[in-house]
């Protein structure tokens, strides 16, 4: 009774042919990581060194280290992140804790998914608009730093309220029940339980921000720069531009230059995409509920 | 006698519903319901599921504000002040303790479980704390299980166990009510029966509202009964007299002997 039929044996082939096809799929998403990864440090690899790190370029670009580049990209990751941050995870409270379900928070909402969805150039030119000549900061890291803030505040919003989301309910009717107001249930309850999650969206939106481009060209970001910047309102180099100006615009740059830049912006990014992963691994190892 | 005296003069009321009515949106919850819970009375609640009971609570300690889509109006008077015109609903919370149907450890310490609301009623003194804490969890028959570890986390306590911390930080601000809504439904018949007894020696202190799933519960404990059905309270009387078959409605005998519910 438990031989196999011909339609048994039709349907074994079908199942064996699906799976090798969505397995080929699947690794088909991991080759072109590999070959980016491999020929980064492949023709990059050799021209990394410690002097490559913390010095500034020379010869016109074409030898020499990054560190105005790699010093300006940390200034304005930092830059947008104080300002993103606070900004971002005050309205994910808000939205979470407070916003009552009308026609105001839905259209919140939607304004949120839409900003997300904004193409990073016209961040740019509404960078350039707003930061750099209507509110006069010129070009300068403050206002490249608010043009990613902005880009990037989308991420935190979401991040963050679906972190505080996941604060089972039932522990803020037990502090509203005891005579808590719904500030206090936040601040002792819902706060220190989400924060984990807040800080994986938190390190998650600074790799974005590491590698974007189009945002600060416009509103801060120099081609070259001798010195180093003084304050928030000087403009700087960046990792990211600085990657396109040795690949595109300057003649002469030794084939291993860029793709040593290239390796610098990838290993920052993927350190920061690990740290968070750690991190998240870390906290669900030690959850409380 | 006695009663027949105490009537004469006006009995007063710890709580005093009158023409209470609850909808969700266009869903009415509950209905027209008046009724009083005397001081130091374990007085119980019965019914079947959606009958309102759980509705009935929340309304009483007003956590309707927490709920857009609750609406309520008639009047709940506590110690013969009318709830609803209540500037400061905090204070009246703090003086209504609430035990849920699956017990809540709170993700902090045991010690903190039980602290947090008379921390943030202002207590700083950690020996007045360490009073609180110990009393407390005496009288929710949990503290010679907890004694020795009350710095590990009040949520990975088991069912029984959170219950009973439930039911000690609800004791926590000495409330003058405590309100429980089916507390034994996840908590084995041993905690059950170990609750019951605090129950009964909670009653010389504070007025208790006890809302259960299980009939002979109520009987057990409750002075006075009232039984809840579709958002509508059909019967209140002597706990002894429901149970004897004293009841006006026949609906009431019904649920009581378990034809229904």
């Amino acid at each position: 009774m438990f031989e196999a039929t011909a339609l048994n044996r039709r349907n074994d082939r079908t199942q064996a042919l699906f799976r090798m096809l969505f397995l080929l799929m699947t690794l088909v998403l991991i080759v072109p990581v590999l070959i980016i990864l491999t020929t980064l440090i492949v023709k990059g690899g050799p021209v990394l060194s410690v002097d490559f790190l913390f010095t500034s370029p020379t010869d016109g670009m074409t030898a020499g280290g990054i560190f105005p580049a790699l010093f300006g990209t940390i200034w304005l990751v930092a830059v947008a992140l104080l300002v993103s941050v606070p900004l971002g995870v005050a309205a994910a409270i808000y939205l979470s804790e407070y916003a009552p379900d009308n026609w105001m928070t839905r259209v919140i909402n939607l304004a949120i998914i839409n900003l997300a969805g904004v193409p990073s150039i016209v961040h740019a030119l509404f960078g350039v608009g707003a930061f750099v000549i209507f509110f006069g900061f010129g070009t300068s890291i403050l206002s490249a730093s608010l043009t990613l803030a902005i880009m990037t505040l989308p991420v935190v919003i979401v991040a963050s309220r679906e972190s505080l989301q996941a604060v089972p309910h039932a522990f803020r009717e037990a502090c509203w029940n005891m005579g808590a107001t719904r500030w206090q249930t936040i601040r002792k309850v819902v706060l220190p339980n989400a924060v984990s999650g807040i800080l994986t969206g938190v390190i998650l939106e600074v790799s974005r921000t590491t590698g974007e481009t189009a945002p600060i060209m416009f509103t801060g970001a120099a081609f070259f720069l001798p010195f180093l910047p003084q304050s928030v309102f000087d403009q700087t180099m960046a990792l990211s531009l600085h990657l396109f100006v040795v690949s595109t615009q300057v003649p002469g740059v030794p084939e291993a230059l860029p793709y040593g830049v290239a390796l610098v912006l990838i290993a920052m990014v993927l350190l920061m995409n690990s740290v968070s992963i750690a991190f998240r691994m870390y906290l669900r190892g030690k959850k409380k509920w | 006698m006695v009663a027949a005296a105490i009537a004469a003069q006006g009995v007063v009321h710890k709580l005093a519903v009158r023409d209470l009515n609850i909808r969700y949106g266009d869903h009415v919850a509950l209905s027209g319901v008046s009724l009083e819970v005397r001081e130091h009375e374990i007085f119980g609640i019965i019914g079947p599921a959606n009958a309102g009971k759980t509705s009935f609570l929340k309304a009483l300690n007003r956590m309707d504000m927490f709920d857009s889509a609750m609406r309520v109006d008639g009047t709940v008077e506590f110690n013969g002040r009318d709830v609803r015109q209540l500037r400061n609903v905090y204070a009246l919370r703090k003086r209504i303790g609430v035990v849920f149907p699956l017990p809540v450890g709170l993700p902090m310490t045991i010690y903190e479980n039980v602290a947090l609301a008379p921390r943030l009623s202002g207590i700083r003194d950690r020996a007045e704390l360490d009073v609180i804490v110990e009393r407390c969890l005496t009288r929710a028959a949990l503290w010679d299980e907890v004694k020795d570890r009350l710095n590990s986390l009040g949520s990975l306590l088991s069912g029984g166990q959170q219950q009973r911390l439930t039911i000690a930080r609800a004791l926590s601000q000495s409330p003058e009510v405590l309100m429980l809504d089916e507390f034994s439904i996840a908590v084995d018949p041993v905690t059950t029966m170990r609750i019951e007894d605090v129950l009964k020696e909670l009653r010389s202190e504070m007025t208790i509202v006890l809302v259960t799933n299980l009939v002979q519960q109520a009987r057990r404990l409750a002075d006075r009964t009232a039984f809840f059905l579709d958002g509508a309270c059909v019967e209140i009387g002597d706990t002894e007299a429901l149970f004897e078959g004293e009841v006006q409605n026949p609906k009431t005998r019904d649920y009581i002997e378990g034809r229904f519910g």
